[in-house]
């Protein structure tokens, strides 16, 4: 296995009396790598996070975090180099911010706690608050401090398992305001989500799952593996021969109307076909409304392919 | 090896979570209460007319009562302090931290004998002082010599780790704060009626039975930690299924997968 990866899975299988959690699943992520998680719910997403956490042990299949395997005895090696924010912030509500942290920073025999507990609250901007309550503060806030929680041992890899759910858009927005400054800080994150938008967003990498691995890759090279290329056009009114625009243009493969007056033309490559298009539309004496290329999003790469996991497509 | 920041640590914060919980604070003080007003008043109300017989019985069962403090005040802090932390949600990323299960379970362990066995020695003390103060002096003097007066001060912190080491272990294995409480309030039965026989004198009272007795709860108590430790399962508290260490003959294979790794896979 490479000593530059942060993490390294290779057929990982778990299994739950006669239920399959994850099976037979190989991906690495990079260090410094910003990695999204996703899939539907029950896909085994949680279960990796866990294992690769040392949390629970796999059933077959071997894996590293941090450059270390895991394993029973190795576990306590990894433990100091990871953290993992989960769903739930699981903070102590009887503690103030600044005691959860303290305790934490304990465990990890951290020194200069006082100073690394400071340090942890201020990047997550929450240094106003260390002396309330975690009980008494919202949401969005505990979850603030639990992700100033998980930098205090200024963890090599980070897990964040859903670390939006729950929280309003602006709570949600200042948390992934947050994991993208982890990036900068060179930290390997390993973010599961539901929200495609803020995978496609924050992520290097995406890999979807459901139960296995059904693809990997950044969201650029899943569009381009999954859909066929194409670029939308809007005109002012019908064309009356189609055919006749769109046959024979550099890089055109095929068109089909949409509506009476948008045509969707599919491309090899949309930046060849682009001005052929544009010209051959003006020759037609079309009036162009809009030219562009159709953008699939992560949405459409997930549901395409949980959809087709499920057999519905 | 223990490291004791570590442990130490989880005292602390036990520690400061018991005395901000206001349902441990009545607890802990009310149960105290409870068992100190009956004998109290049982040891008043004789005189020193009464025959031998009734003040020997009174003396046994004003001296059994205040053993009940170290065994039920501990049960209830000790049987929510796992499935508690499960409950809350913070057992997971204390799980991933580097503390161990002896030095978590030994920092819960100590943060809740320390405050049981000062309440405990409190409700007896107050107790005989009480007695030492208002009691006639043939009552006072016969408790003061009764056998199970040295006993009990030797007890009460041996019955109060069973009562620990008892509660933790069913808060590692059960799921629910209601369903541990319950039993280990069952857990403590079994030294409840070594005591009960021995203060109501089915079994005579010994110093060679005591000790032994005391001997073996030392015993108990000290290994208690290291069998606790091996109920304690990362896995089955985490997921609530018990580990499955067999692997299945061979992994199946994946659904048909439409698009091959673009990047990243072996």
């Amino acid at each position: 296995m490479s000593t530059q990866a942060a993490i390294e899975v290779s057929h990982l299988t778990k299994v739950f009396g006669s239920r399959t959690a994850v099976r037979d699943v190989s991906f690495t992520v990079a260090r410094g790598e910003v990695f999204g998680f996703l899939g539907p719910n029950g896909a085994g997403k949680t279960t990796t996070v866990r294992i690769l956490g040392t949390l629970i042990a796999p059933t077959s299949g071997s894996a590293s975090v941090a450059g270390i395997p895991l394993g029973s005895a190795a576990d306590e090696e990894i433990r100091p180099r990871i953290s993992i924010t989960t769903e739930a912030p699981g903070l102590y509500n009887r503690l103030t911010v600044a005691e959860n942290l303290e305790f934490f920073a304990r465990l990890y025999g951290l020194s200069g706690r006082d100073a690394r507990v400071y340090e942890a609250l201020s990047a997550v901007g929450l240094t106003n608050r260390a002396d309330d309550l975690c009980g008494s503060l919202s949401k969005g806030l505990k979850q603030r401090a639990s992700l100033a929680r998980s930098l205090l041992n200024e963890p090599e890899v980070m897990f964040l398992d859903e670390p939006t759910s729950g929280l309003d858009p602006a709570a949600a927005h200042e948390v992934l305001g947050l994991v993208n400054g982890l990036r900068e800080r060179g930290v390997t994150v390993f973010l599961t989500t539901h929200r495609l938008d803020e995978a496609e967003r924050l992520c290097d990498r995406v890999a979807i799952m459901n139960t296995s691995l059904r693809t990997i890759g950044t969201p650029d090279e899943l569009r381009r593996t999954l859909f066929t290329r194409s670029i939308a056009v809007a005109v002012a009114a019908p064309l009356e021969q189609p055919d006749k625009v769109f046959a024979g243009l550099t890089a055109v493969q095929g068109w089909q109307a949409t509506d009476p007056a948008r045509y969707l033309v599919t491309v090899t490559d949309p930046a060849a076909a682009a001005p052929g298009i544009t010209r051959a539309l003006v020759a037609a004496g079309a009036d162009v409304l809009s030219i562009g290329e159709t953008r699939h999003s992560l949405e459409d790469v997930y549901l395409e392919l949980i959809e087709d996991r499920e057999g519905r497509s | 090896m223990i490291d004791t920041t570590r442990a130490g640590a989880v005292i602390r914060k036990e520690l400061a979570e018991f005395r901000r919980n206001r349902l441990i604070v009545v607890t802990a003080t009310i149960l105290p209460i409870v068992f100190l007003i009956s004998p109290t008043a049982s040891i008043l109300a004789i005189h020193a007319s009464t025959s031998s017989a009734l003040l020997s019985k009174r003396v046994d069962y004003s001296l059994f009562l205040p053993l009940l403090v170290p065994l039920f005040v501990p049960a209830t802090m000790s049987a929510y302090s796992v499935v508690g932390e499960k409950e809350q949600g913070t057992l997971e990323p204390l799980l991933t931290t580097p503390i161990t299960r002896v030095e978590l379970l030994l920092g819960k362990a100590v943060a809740i004998f320390l405050p049981a066995i000062a309440v405990s020695y409190l409700t007896f003390g107050v107790f005989l002082a009480i007695v030492a103060l208002f009691a006639d002096a043939p009552v006072a003097t016969a408790m003061w010599h009764a056998p199970q007066l040295p006993a009990e001060v030797l007890f009460i912190p041996l019955l109060a780790a069973w009562a620990i080491w008892v509660g933790l272990a069913i808060s590692s294995k059960v799921t629910e704060t209601r369903v541990a409480q319950q039993l280990s309030v069952l857990g403590s039965l079994p030294p409840l009626a070594l005591i009960s026989l021995m203060s109501f004198q089915v079994i005579t009272p010994s110093f060679g039975l005591a000790a032994a007795l005391a001997g073996a709860l030392l015993v108990i108590d000290c290994a208690a930690c290291f069998f606790v430790a091996r109920l304690f399962d990362r896995e089955r508290l985490v997921t609530g299924t018990r580990p499955n260490r067999s692997a299945p003959a061979a992994a199946a294979p994946g659904t048909v997968r439409r698009l091959p790794p673009v990047s990243g896979t072996s």
